[in-house]
């Protein structure tokens, strides 16, 4: 081997451990790099206990009530699995939707209703303008009747 | 034609130059067209209605910040190995302009992210590795200027360039990775793009001017570094490089 492979070979091979030992590190933080806390993972006892933490997932369709000061609002954060019931005093993010993500920061109380402090929505990765997310809509709901009329126009979207 | 005579400053110099005006008017031209589509013909978002519109900045910005660091890297890389002065000359213009774009993600991300999520600014994993790596481009610049003999701040800030190789990894996937209020990838290699095709191009015509952007900028700072740190060469000719005497 020439010097100059020499080096080159060093390099790479520093690249390859530090590679490993980054993966390693990270692996051993798993647990503490997570932004918040999904209601299956507070469920089994994942989250911690008397302390502030986020708990995170999507606000279930329906649940959502505003108490008559116009403030309090009461909903429940559900992963489909297991669901949390939350109450917050504040206002909401202009995003914070029924049927969408939503990660709260707060308490669990003893009777399992988790109190937040701060609210904030969470964006999903899709961006199409407002009339695709329509016929979007449609054609779930004419999939969904199963569309049994010949002339419903079903859109198909991918 | 012979590319490699290409590798010394002293012919890269005028090469440099000639190329600047061609990258800076497609760079031009592609941000304004992109721009144009971003802000006026794209529709609004079914969501967020016009705030989304940070995207045609946000995005393509971040994508160069940490493009951008990989090839610093590489050329650092490439010059401990072959030993190649113009190699360290390309990494060392290339760190503020990364730092640049790295600042505009995370600017731009906080405008978006108050209106959007309700904060300007969260501790989740890609929010957190991002802002690391503005102040790795920082430690690269700082430990650079820091050491007086230009062939061991070469080395010194090379070394830390590589290392700091496994933040990309760690940027680009947090989202996959770990619990983050940062929303996945709307394009990827794997998956079709979750947006619309008409919003989709004008970020794609954006980050391809910022990339061209890129290169002009980085290619006009390479010649200042080349004429900085070849001015006094002992064994040089004047006249051999007219263009590089001119300039002096």
């Amino acid at each position: 081997m020439t010097s100059r492979q020499k080096r080159f070979a060093f390099i790479g091979l520093g690249l390859v451990v530090l590679g490993v030992a980054t993966v390693l590190v990270l692996n051993a933080f798993q647990k503490n790099l997570v932004f918040f806390f999904t209601p299956t993972m507070v469920a089994n006892g994942e989250a911690p206990k008397g302390q502030s933490f986020r708990i995170g997932g999507m606000v279930e369709d329906g649940s959502l009530k505003r108490e008559n000061d116009g403030l309090t609002v009461h909903f429940v954060v559900t992963d489909t699995a297991k669901s949390v019931p939350v109450t917050y005093k504040g206002i909401l993010p202009d995003l914070f939707k029924e049927g969408k993500g939503a990660v709260a920061q707060g308490q669990l109380a003893a009777d399992g209703t988790f109190v937040a402090s701060e609210v904030l929505a969470k964006h999903d990765e899709n961006y199409m303008p407002p009339e695709a997310a329509e016929a979007m809509a449609k054609a779930k709901k004419a999939k969904a009747s199963g569309a049994q009329s010949s002339n419903t126009l079903v859109i198909q979207t991918q | 034609m012979n590319w490699s005579k290409y590798s010394a400053p002293l012919a890269f110099y005028p090469l440099a130059g000639k190329m600047i005006p061609w990258f800076s008017a497609v760079a031009a031209l592609a941000i304004a067209v992109g721009l144009y589509i971003g802000l006026l013909v794209a529709p609004t978002d079914f969501q967020q209605g016009d705030s989304y519109r940070i995207i045609f900045v946000h995005v393509p910005a971040a994508w160069m910040s940490m493009f951008l660091y990989v090839v610093m890297a590489i050329w650092a890389g490439v010059g401990m190995g072959l030993n190649a002065r113009l190699s360290f000359m390309m990494a060392q213009a290339i760190a503020p302009t990364g730092a640049m774009f790295t600042f505009l993600a995370l600017l731009t991300g906080a405008m978006w992210g108050k209106p959007t999520w309700g904060a300007w600014w969260v501790w989740d994993a890609r929010l957190t590795s991002e802002l690391i790596l503005l102040f790795q481009y920082a430690g690269v610049m700082l430990l650079r200027t820091s050491i007086d003999d230009l062939r061991r701040a070469d080395r010194a800030s090379g070394v830390l360039a590589l290392v700091g190789v496994v933040n990309i990894p760690i940027i680009y996937f947090s989202v996959k990775w770990w619990n983050t209020l940062h929303q996945g990838a709307s394009v990827s290699m794997t998956a079709a793009p979750k947006m619309a095709t008409i919003m989709l191009t004008a970020m794609l015509l954006m980050t391809f001017g910022f990339w061209m952007y890129s290169i002009a900028v980085i290619l006009s700072r390479v010649r200042c570094v080349i004429l900085e740190r070849e001015s006094q060469p002992a064994w040089g000719n004047p006249s051999a490089a007219p263009e590089v005497a001119e300039a002096r």
